[in-house]
């Protein structure tokens, strides 16, 4: 049983806030680091795998400080999202020097590449993988001593449907087996289907953590913000307005269409056309104004 | 940082994986990763083209002039030890260290319980291998081409060419360190400070590794044969420092490596 305590971490680059004033703890399980591209990932995964000092704060595992501190990992395997990994070895020639510079041998690799169903190409160069037998070679490397703490930095990126869900596999099995896995993703869909319990970062912000029904529910129940265009604004917003799906419209007479916040959002989808067609009115323009991640995130921030 | 950092061996709550880390200063599995990495690039070509060519000009030189003492000080003092042994140098020691801080792939080595002195030092063993390996040897076999090793010039020019790529190794090493712009300050390095500013600017050439492996090649070779323009104390003493500091430093710097993200 390994923990990750991020106590209040903080680190910039420059002028630029990449990670700010973050504080959670990372425990046995599968843990998915849910965040828009730019919110800092990749940095808090670096800081937890000693590749980054924090500028403030303390990145520590069980109670050790991470940052210029080899010892740690003996007990961190860490699959990084950059692609380079020495590609004139073979698979097996690299899981096994992974092996030796912990010291293991040649059976310890055995088992790794088993783990990861790749002996069939593993004495293929590195240079002729895929890029999900990249993944997986580089997840053997990462589990070659057995380690308690898994980091992977978008491991499912570029990944076909079928190498995704043998990869999910393997992680919730990791999981399962009581190791501490953290992952980090940007599409909430991965996150959801592998994760027991989600960390969301947004612009260096740490903005909810829980199981995923929680943010799923903070996602879903959000008010979503539609530009609506008709042949007549002014009488669809006094009949849109008299549901309880609709918490606010404003008549924008510069754009000439309805600003609307619906509440309930199935409700107000199956509202808009019904409402139309009984008024006699017709839809023109029914666009989502915030159906961004970005603004998905950033309502999750405020939440 | 300040606040938790006990890094006592302490009674370990996370389980244990494996035996303790080998403490040796010299890693093989490092070792084996760096020279494979060195000698499989297209860069290395550089590192066979060098020394071969060394070897066709003494041959040329040999057939038309003859076996002369001073032509042969001519081709290695000039071509030899001022421009192929800090070129290759530049090749073997940023190539030992350099791509890899590039590409990231240093994380795979990092990422383990060896200390990263260790790692630094191994770099530098392979580097200075493969540069002796591809200066001194063929230095000396163009010698004994030039005029047969008379007056111990060609012996005497491998030795210093010897030297040389040790502290070539350890400066470029660490220029492969600090920048990922290594080998083109490796290159200034060789080529402007070495070659252009030495044979300028008098005072230049004391602070020349060529001129401190010209010291000892001067103590091998025969009364007068081959000069240098510092004395042989300061120039050891000026070898071992730099060697010694920029390996030092390379593996402080190797320790507080950052892996930045592409954010």
């Amino acid at each position: 049983m390994t923990t990750i305590q991020i106590d209040h971490v903080s680190r910039w680059f420059g002028n630029v806030v990449a990670v700010n004033d973050i504080t959670m703890t990372i425990g046995p399980g599968v843990t998915g680091l849910l965040g828009p591209n730019g919110a800092g990932k990749s940095t808090l995964i670096n800081m937890m795998g000693g590749f980054l000092a924090p500028s403030g704060g303390t990145v520590t595992l069980d109670g050790r400080t991470v940052w210029r501190n080899e010892s740690i990992y003996r007990h961190i395997g860490i699959v990084p999202e950059r692609e380079a990994m020495y590609d004139f070895l073979t698979g097996r020639e690299f899981v096994v020097a992974n092996a030796e510079l912990h010291g293991l041998g040649k059976d310890a690799a055995r088992r790794a590449l088993a783990t990861v169903e790749m002996e069939y190409a593993q004495d293929r160069r590195i240079s002729t993988y895929s890029k999900g037998m990249r993944q997986r070679v580089k997840m053997a490397s990462a589990l070659v001593h057995d380690p308690s703490v898994l980091l992977l930095d978008e491991p499912f990126n570029g990944m076909d449907p079928r190498q995704r869900m043998q990869l999910m596999d393997l992680l919730r099995r990791m999981g399962a087996e009581g190791r501490t896995v953290l992952f980090s993703s940007h599409i909430l869909e991965e996150v959801e289907q592998l994760a027991s319990h989600i960390e969301v970062v947004v612009a260096g912000r740490h903005a909810a953590s829980g199981d995923f029904r929680k943010i799923r529910r903070l996602m879903t129940d959000r008010p979503h913000r539609y530009l609506v265009r008709s042949t007549d604004d002014r009488a669809l917003a006094a009949a849109l307005i008299a549901d309880p799906s609709t918490a606010g419209i404003e008549v924008d007479l510069q754009e000439g269409a309805l600003r609307i916040q619906a509440v309930d959002f199935p409700r107000f989808t199956a509202l808009l056309p019904r409402v139309a067609r009984d008024h006699g009115i017709r839809l023109l323009t029914v666009s989502p104004s915030d159906e961004s991640l970005e603004s998905v995130f950033s309502y999750l921030v405020a939440a | 940082m300040s606040a938790t950092s006990s890094v006592r061996p302490d009674p370990s709550p996370a389980p244990a994986a494996g035996p303790s880390p080998v403490p040796s200063v010299f890693n093989p599995t490092v070792a084996r990763l760096t020279y494979r990495a060195l000698l499989g690039r297209r860069r290395a070509l550089i590192l066979f083209a060098l020394p071969a060519l060394l070897i066709v000009i003494s041959v040329a030189v040999r057939a038309l002039a003859g076996a002369d003492d001073s032509t042969a000080n001519g081709v290695l003092g000039t071509f030899a030890l001022a421009t192929m042994v800090p070129l290759i140098g530049v090749i073997a020691g940023t190539g030992a260290i350099g791509p890899e801080i590039d590409d990231g792939s240093v994380v795979y080595l990092l990422a383990k319980p060896l200390r990263r002195s260790s790692v630094i030092f191994t770099k530098l063993v392979v580097a200075i291998g493969v540069t002796a390996a591809f200066s001194a040897v063929p230095v000396l076999i163009a010698g004994f081409i030039l005029n047969g090793n008379s007056q111990q010039i060609a012996v005497a020019y491998a030795v210093a060419a010897a030297v040389a790529s040790v502290a070539y190794s350890a400066l470029f090493l660490f220029f492969g360190t600090v920048s990922r712009h290594a080998v083109v300050f490796g290159l200034v390095y060789a080529l402007v400070w070495e070659t252009l500013f030495g044979n300028l600017v008098p005072g230049a050439r004391t602070l020349s590794v060529q001129q401190w492996a010209l010291a000892i090649g001067q103590k091998i070779g025969a009364e007068g044969a081959i000069t240098s323009e510092v004395g042989l104390p300061l120039a050891v003493v000026l070898l071992v420092a730099v060697t010694g500091l920029a390996t030092w430093y390379a593996g402080r710097k190797l320790r507080s490596l950052t892996v930045a993200g592409e954010e």
